[in-house]
């Protein structure tokens, strides 16, 4: 029995939205609410607030601005990434194969799954290790004279697991093929730096950075070439049809420059808190539990683990009625279980791929929310290995 | 069967099961008035895979009723789960409906889950998440009489549902409640629209929550060879009259349906899976006074020292009959009823009440463990058909 908290423990699911976006969102509601393509005086001072947004963005990234489109959050630019390339590839024949990995988000995974199933694409899906690596050498491999695309995310969402995506861009590179990357969880505590880095696509969600919901950013290196999935009045360059949404294309960049900013100290944050949950964890439960993803090359926010023959869904259950919010791949909240994909990829058997746990600190955690975690931890997993044993009875 | 001890309870924190019907939503929002902390939980069940092109989903846990259950607790401001309970159920109790009919019996699953699942497995997660009590929307009432707890009859006659409760002990209903017990159908209509609950207006759930189509024969024929060997239908002294297509498609009393020609109606009265046979009879044939009850359960704890005066229900919607109790040995009673019933049939609870106090009840033992047959043509003369 424990005294009621709230302990937040899933902002890699999604984040709150820090003051000083909402306060930077605040007159483009209802004060400054022209449409961005209009032509008058309310239009002009919408499109301003765009382009001083598009141009934040642009800078911290270090690229150049009509690179930066704004769309309607990570999914969509996954999606407008892979079809948008390989669409443009088909129209100019150009060529049919694209590589992606088992351990993507379904945002990538599934689009890349259906153009290969409806749109006739050839699809490689590559392999990770045990940490959930792909090894460069493999894209290497893989790539085919009519390869047009490789997308390999920067960090795994579930287990937090790093990839080498500097060395993957340099071979795409080499062989002449596009590199696009998931950087959903990734963009907050990393420097990214576009002008030198072998990257052609890149997608984000303001809502993983203390941003709002709604909105994310597709960089698309000038040059590359995107046929939309989103048609209509050519907005965003032509990549994204629709009235742009200022106030959230604000709270993006606004979120973005704050990351920027404290990138270092938060950094530094997340990683003490996660460290203490992982040895935590790893010291309570040392035959039952193992820690997934890269030991060393993952997020600083990211703490993952499996533990043996448990169900995520009940340990989930446990802990936010404990009042610690936390998340799993293979939880879900129909009931309907399943082993990780992500975990089976890196292989874990079923007995370990449906106990998946992620935690994933954020700016207002403290340690001594980390130990009373530990603690409800440590009550709540035995008992549900307890319950185990007697409904095996 | 175990129950999990715990030293933690929270004395007002209880689990609804809920189901997304109008009796399990109503029984949530009373224990919210009561002042409780309630936490609302689903099974999520097995069914049975892929028939008719989509993926088929348990009845009683489709996503109409899952979202219907997840809208009442979201308007009650309770926390919701959703349990995956769908191994657990398929070896359990669809297995157990399986290999029962292989047996000649016709089971009572409902009996069975509540038994293992529902206050079983259901229980044991209430209890690990410190819940000193799990709440269902059956239709039954937990009394607490000095140092140990009755199981009374709903207020509802019609929908008493005590029956299939019989299973539960003095541990369990220590920690289990019936909300909706102390009223009737319509006053829990009336209340779920009082507190405003969107599933005022749903109908009952009917057949077994398991099957794809509620078609149970077709159920069986696709998963169980050997309840659907075709063998020889015969009267009671051996003349083959028919063929019959498999002993789980009838039932004990059946009359239409045999294919068979007599100058007389005839019954299924039994089946003999020895022989793979289906017994048929003259209504007079079917009447039974005596029959044995096996893995009984004494919700008091203990049997009763003699034989006593009771009703006895050998089926969910039977009604009670009057009847006389003994205790044969441990785990088994004979029950005599005063005249002749007709349809008892093995593997069906038989359920033992003191007016509307469930004293317990088991299952209907097997046609060879029955009494001889000079008891049931002793029955004969009182019959007038």
């Amino acid at each position: 029995m424990f005294a009621k908290r709230s302990i937040y423990l899933d902002h890699g699911a999604s984040t709150p939205v820090d003051a000083a976006v909402v306060a930077a969102m605040q007159p483009y509601w209802a004060e400054v609410y022209g449409n961005a393509g209009s032509g008058h005086g309310y239009g002009r001072s919408a499109a301003h607030a765009l382009e001083t947004a598009r141009q934040t963005v642009a800078d911290l990234l270090h690229a150049q601005v009509d690179e930066i489109a704004f769309t309607g959050g990570g999914s969509e630019s996954d999606n407008l990434a892979l079809r948008g390339v390989m669409w443009a590839a088909r129209r100019d024949g150009r060529g049919n194969h694209l590589i992606t990995s088992a351990i993507e988000h379904a945002a990538v995974l599934a689009t890349a799954v259906q153009l290969r199933d409806l749109f006739g694409y050839d699809l490689t899906i590559l392999p990770v290790d045990g940490n959930g690596q792909v090894n460069p050498d493999d894209v290497a491999a893989a790539i085919r004279p009519d390869t047009v695309l490789i997308s390999i995310m920067a960090a795994n969402n579930e287990v937090g697991t790093l990839q080498p995506i500097q060395e993957i861009g340099r071979i795409a590179r080499e062989r002449g093929v596009l590199f696009h990357t998931d950087a959903i969880q990734a963009i907050a505590t990393t420097s990214w730096d576009m002008a030198t880095m072998p990257i052609d696509l890149l997608s984000v969600a303001a809502h993983k950075f203390y941003g709002p919901k709604g909105v994310g950013i597709l960089y698309t290196r000038s040059g590359v070439e995107l046929v939309s999935a989103l048609t209509g009045g050519g907005q965003e360059n032509g990549r994204r049809a629709g009235t742009p949404s200022v106030p959230l294309a604000v709270g993006a960049a606004t979120a973005l420059r704050i990351a920027n900013e404290n990138v270092a100290n938060h950094t530094a944050h997340y990683q003490h808190l996660r460290d203490q949950l992982i040895t935590g964890i790893l010291d309570a439960f040392p035959e039952n539990c193992r820690l997934t993803g890269h030991p060393t090359a993952r997020l600083p926010h990211n703490a993952s683990f499996a533990f043996r023959g448990l169900n995520a869904n009940d340990l989930l259950m446990h802990l936010d009625m404990a009042g610690i919010a936390a998340s799993s791949g293979s939880a879900c909240k129909t009931g309907n279980p399943k082993p990780s994909a992500v975990l089976q990829a890196m292989g874990f058997d079923d007995t370990w791929a449906v106990g998946g746990l992620r935690l994933t600190v954020g700016k207002q955690n403290t340690p001594e929310e980390i130990e009373f975690t530990l603690s409800v931890l440590s009550q709540i997993v035995p008992k549900l290995y307890q319950l185990q044993t007697i409904v095996r009875e | 069967m175990t129950l999990l001890t715990s030293n933690t309870l929270i004395p007002n924190r209880v689990v609804v099961a809920m189901s997304g019907g109008v009796d399990s939503s109503v029984a949530a929002a009373l224990l919210v008035e009561q002042g409780y902390e309630v936490v609302g939980m689903m099974m999520r069940l097995w069914s049975e895979p892929g028939r008719g092109g989509g993926p088929l989903v348990n009845r009683c846990c489709t996503p109409d009723q899952m979202a219907d259950a997840r809208r009442v607790a979201d308007q009650l401001g309770i926390p919701f789960y959703v349990l995956d309970v769908k191994d657990q159920f398929r070896q359990t109790i669809v297995q157990y409906f399986i290999e029962q009919h292989e047996l000649g019996r016709t089971p009572n699953p409902c009996i069975e889950c509540n038994r293992q699942i529902r206050f079983t497995y259901l229980l044991n997660q209430a209890l690990a998440l410190d819940a000193n009590y799990l709440a269902t929307g059956h239709y039954a009432q937990v009394e607490q009489t000095a140092g140990s707890y009755r199981l009374r009859q709903g207020v509802d006659a019609h929908k008493d549902q005590s029956y299939v409760l019989h299973v539960l002990r003095q541990e369990h209903l220590a920690h289990v409640l019936f909300p909706v017990g102390a009223y009737t159908k319509s006053e829990v209509r009336d209340l779920a629209r009082k507190f405003g609950l969107p599933v005022a207006s749903k109908h009952d759930s009917q057949d077994l929550c398991f099957l794809g189509d509620g078609d149970y024969r077709r159920f069986l024929r696709e998963y169980s060879e050997k309840a659907a060997q075709p063998g020889p239908i015969l009267n009671l002294r051996g003349d083959v009259l028919g063929q019959h297509e498999g002993l789980a498609f009838y039932t004990i009393g059946q009359r239409k349906g045999l294919g068979i020609a007599t100058p007389e109606p005839v019954y299924v009265v039994r089946k003999d899976v020895t022989r793979n046979a289906l017994v048929v009879g003259s209504r007079a044939e079917l009447g039974q006074t005596t029959l044995f009850v096996r893995d009984v359960n004494w919700i008091a704890g203990a049997p009763p020292q003699e034989a006593i005066s009771a009703q006895v229900k050998i089926r969910y919607k039977a009604v009670a009959l009057a009847a006389l109790v003994k205790v044969v040995e441990n785990g088994r009673i004979q029950v005599q009823f005063n005249e002749p019933v007709f349809g008892i049939t093995p593997g069906q609870g038989a359920v033992v009440y003191d007016g509307d106090i469930c004293l317990g009840g088991g299952i209907i033992a097997d046609v060879t463990e029955q009494p001889s047959a000079e008891l049931l043509t002793g029955a004969e003369s009182l019959i007038e058909d």
